[in-house]
């Protein structure tokens, strides 16, 4: 096979040629370097490249092959969210207020694969502090999505995506808030799970909502979502509200048959406002699995009206608190020749913070806000249980729910940013399971107007392998998820520096 | 719903968000698009529920109350804007 070919492996693919011999990790290594090199400018998908640490980490994996002693995940090139802090490595948020924050630290995830010999590549861009379903809010300038330069990634883990897509990066990791992992997964033709709240550790992990944050994986295929997940998940000590439960292996059930398996089809995920050639896509691959013995049981989430106001109560009251802490003082930007302490405060916010997160801050803070606490945050922490006790009746009925992942492909840049409400609603079928705390995944199930769409298989309460069975059945069957888009290239418009 | 001027002035100086002149009415609007939005919770009946914080049934977890860290004063003010002999400088307070 020659080097031209390696980009259009699969992580379990790039394991089984190392494992082989076929070429080492420095080789693996420099070709990724070499294309982020080449298409990094067309698609602004890495706020910072690592190609130095990257070499030197490949080198190690190599030497540590040599011994015979080494994990599966030893010297596999991968990108790491810039929400997730890495020691040493600047880490933005995509945000200017973290535009030279170098932390001292690993995250638990960055760690973790760290430990397993992983090749870290550089850091995604993202919406700034996860916030935003285009990538568009980005400091860095937004990511074009590979299928179409035009069109949005979506986001927050847009950079993660269209990296994965563009196949700059076999895998990366994302975050999921309302469905930044799932999302751009849909929109970019890739595979993304957001796992069980709490089945992956927070730590190190920059917040936005601490009630509905997870870290999961993103990657070309099920399965390599499943090795991800496998190193990712586990309990923290560092992170209170990670879950002490044993992680199961998560590639040992993947070829599982589907037969029988129960899969509830929401009525709520089929009505006004899904595109009609999504929903095609999504009742064909329905379809293919009841081909495979599945059983398909018409369920009802009623509910589910009331996620996305629910949401946007819950996420910007606990931004509001989470993002207090920039203030200037201790990291972050500080505001020039400040006349005192508030201004200090104010004006190191009002610059270092851009206008999405501005107004979920100044949301927040209303809906937090002596007299109307009960009528907005309560009144929504209700809605959320509402939501959750939707889902778990159904899991009563039903082994797996699936639907759309979003109600549309890829948009253009500029169709939504002006009307905040509109973008809110692309999230309207990934941000349940959020509030309920649910594991859910999105894998490509077909194209419409050359863009990709996804189906969104949701699982009950820590069933991620049973999620990454029936997406890889579903891979195993139908070949969505390897449909790539041509490379291509445009001037560099990005702020993208090599550290 | 309308939000009037003396109240996004006071929204903001409740986040210590400064306000720009050119845009306040623009940041308004956007605000005021959004709590129509979330104001549909209102329609429903919720009088019986319990709210729900939290996706599972955290508790807090307490540790021995020993010490685990070690002392990264200097590494972490690193990071910051500005200090001095071990302290973060603010602009003066307290004449």
């Amino acid at each position: 096979m020659s080097s031209q070919d390696i980009h259009e492996k699969t992580i379990a693919e790039i394991i089984a040629a190392l494992n082989a011999r076929e070429f080492s990790s420095v080789e693996v290594t420099r070709h990724y370097l070499d294309r982020i090199k080449k298409l990094n400018s067309a698609y602004n998908c890495f706020i910072t490249i690592c190609e130095d640490s990257a070499l030197i980490q490949a080198k190690l994996a190599d030497q540590k092959r040599a011994t015979g002693e080494f994990s599966d995940f030893c010297g596999v090139p991968i990108a790491h969210k810039d929400i997730f802090c890495t020691k040493g490595v600047r880490t933005s948020c995509g945000s200017k207020m973290l535009d030279n924050f170098v932390p001292p630290y690993d995250a638990t995830v960055v760690e973790k694969f760290s430990s397993e010999g992983a090749v870290v590549l550089g850091k995604t861009n993202m919406d700034e502090f996860a916030m935003g379903s285009s990538n568009e809010t980005s400091y860095y300038g937004a990511v074009k999505n590979p299928w179409d330069i035009r069109t949005v990634p979506g986001g927050s883990s847009g950079g993660s995506a269209a990296a994965i897509a563009a196949q700059i990066s076999p895998g990366a990791t994302g975050t999921d808030t309302g469905g930044s992992i799932r999302q751009p997964a849909a929109l970019c033709g890739i595979s993304g799970l957001k796992p069980t709240y709490g089945r992956v550790s927070r730590w190190g992990m920059i917040a936005f909502a601490s009630s509905l944050d997870q870290a999961g994986p993103m990657a070309k295929t099920a399965e390599d979502c499943a090795l991800m997940l496998k190193i990712m998940a586990g309990y923290d000590s560092k992170d209170s509200t990670s879950t002490n439960i044993i992680t199961p292996d998560y590639v040992e059930k993947i070829s599982c048959s589907v037969n029988g398996l129960k899969i509830g089809v929401p009525e709520e995920y089929f009505q006004d406002g899904l595109n009609l050639e999504t929903e095609k896509s999504v009742l064909e691959a329905l379809a293919e699995l009841e081909k495979q013995g599945a059983i398909l049981v018409p369920i009802s989430l009623p509910h589910s009206h009331l996620a996305v106001p629910a949401y946007y109560v819950i996420a910007p009251a606990e931004a509001s608190s989470n993002l207090s802490r920039f203030d200037g003082v201790r990291y972050g930007h500080r505001c020039e020749n400040p006349k005192d302490l508030n201004d200090m405060y104010t004006r190191s916010r009002a610059e270092g913070f851009g206008d999405e997160v501005k107004r979920r801050i100044l949301v927040g803070t209303y809906c937090l806000s002596a007299g109307y606490y009960d009528a907005y945050y309560r009144k929504a922490q209700q809605a959320r249980r509402l939501i959750k006790q939707d889902f778990v009746s159904a899991f009563h009925e039903v082994d797996v729910i699936i639907g759309p992942t979003c109600p549309n492909p890829a948009f253009e840049f500029g169709a939504k940013s002006n009307d905040p409400v509109e973008m809110y609603l692309e999230d309207i079928f990934t941000i349940a399971t959020n509030l309920a705390g649910l594991p859910g995944m999105s894998v490509p199930c077909g194209l419409v107007d050359e863009k990709p769409v996804g189906i969104q298989i949701i699982g009950n309460y820590f069933k991620e392998a049973l999620i990454l069975n029936v997406a890889h059945q579903y891979q195993s069957i139908t070949g969505w998820h390897q449909h790539y888009p041509k490379d291509k290239e445009i001037p560099n418009i990005s702020k993208m520096r090599l550290e | 719903m309308i939000i009037n001027h003396k109240e996004i002035m006071k929204l903001a100086e409740l986040a210590r968000i400064q306000l720009n002149d050119e845009t306040i009415k623009e940041t308004t609007n956007s605000i005021v698009d959004v709590l129509s939005l979330i104001n549909q919770l209102g329609a429903e009946k919720t009088i019986d529920i319990q709210p729900m914080a939290h996706p599972t049934d955290a508790f807090q977890c307490l540790r021995a109350d020993v010490v685990t860290e070690f002392d990264q004063r200097q590494i972490f003010q690193n990071l910051a804007p500005l200090t001095e002999n071990g302290l973060y400088l603010v602009p003066k307070v307290i004449d």
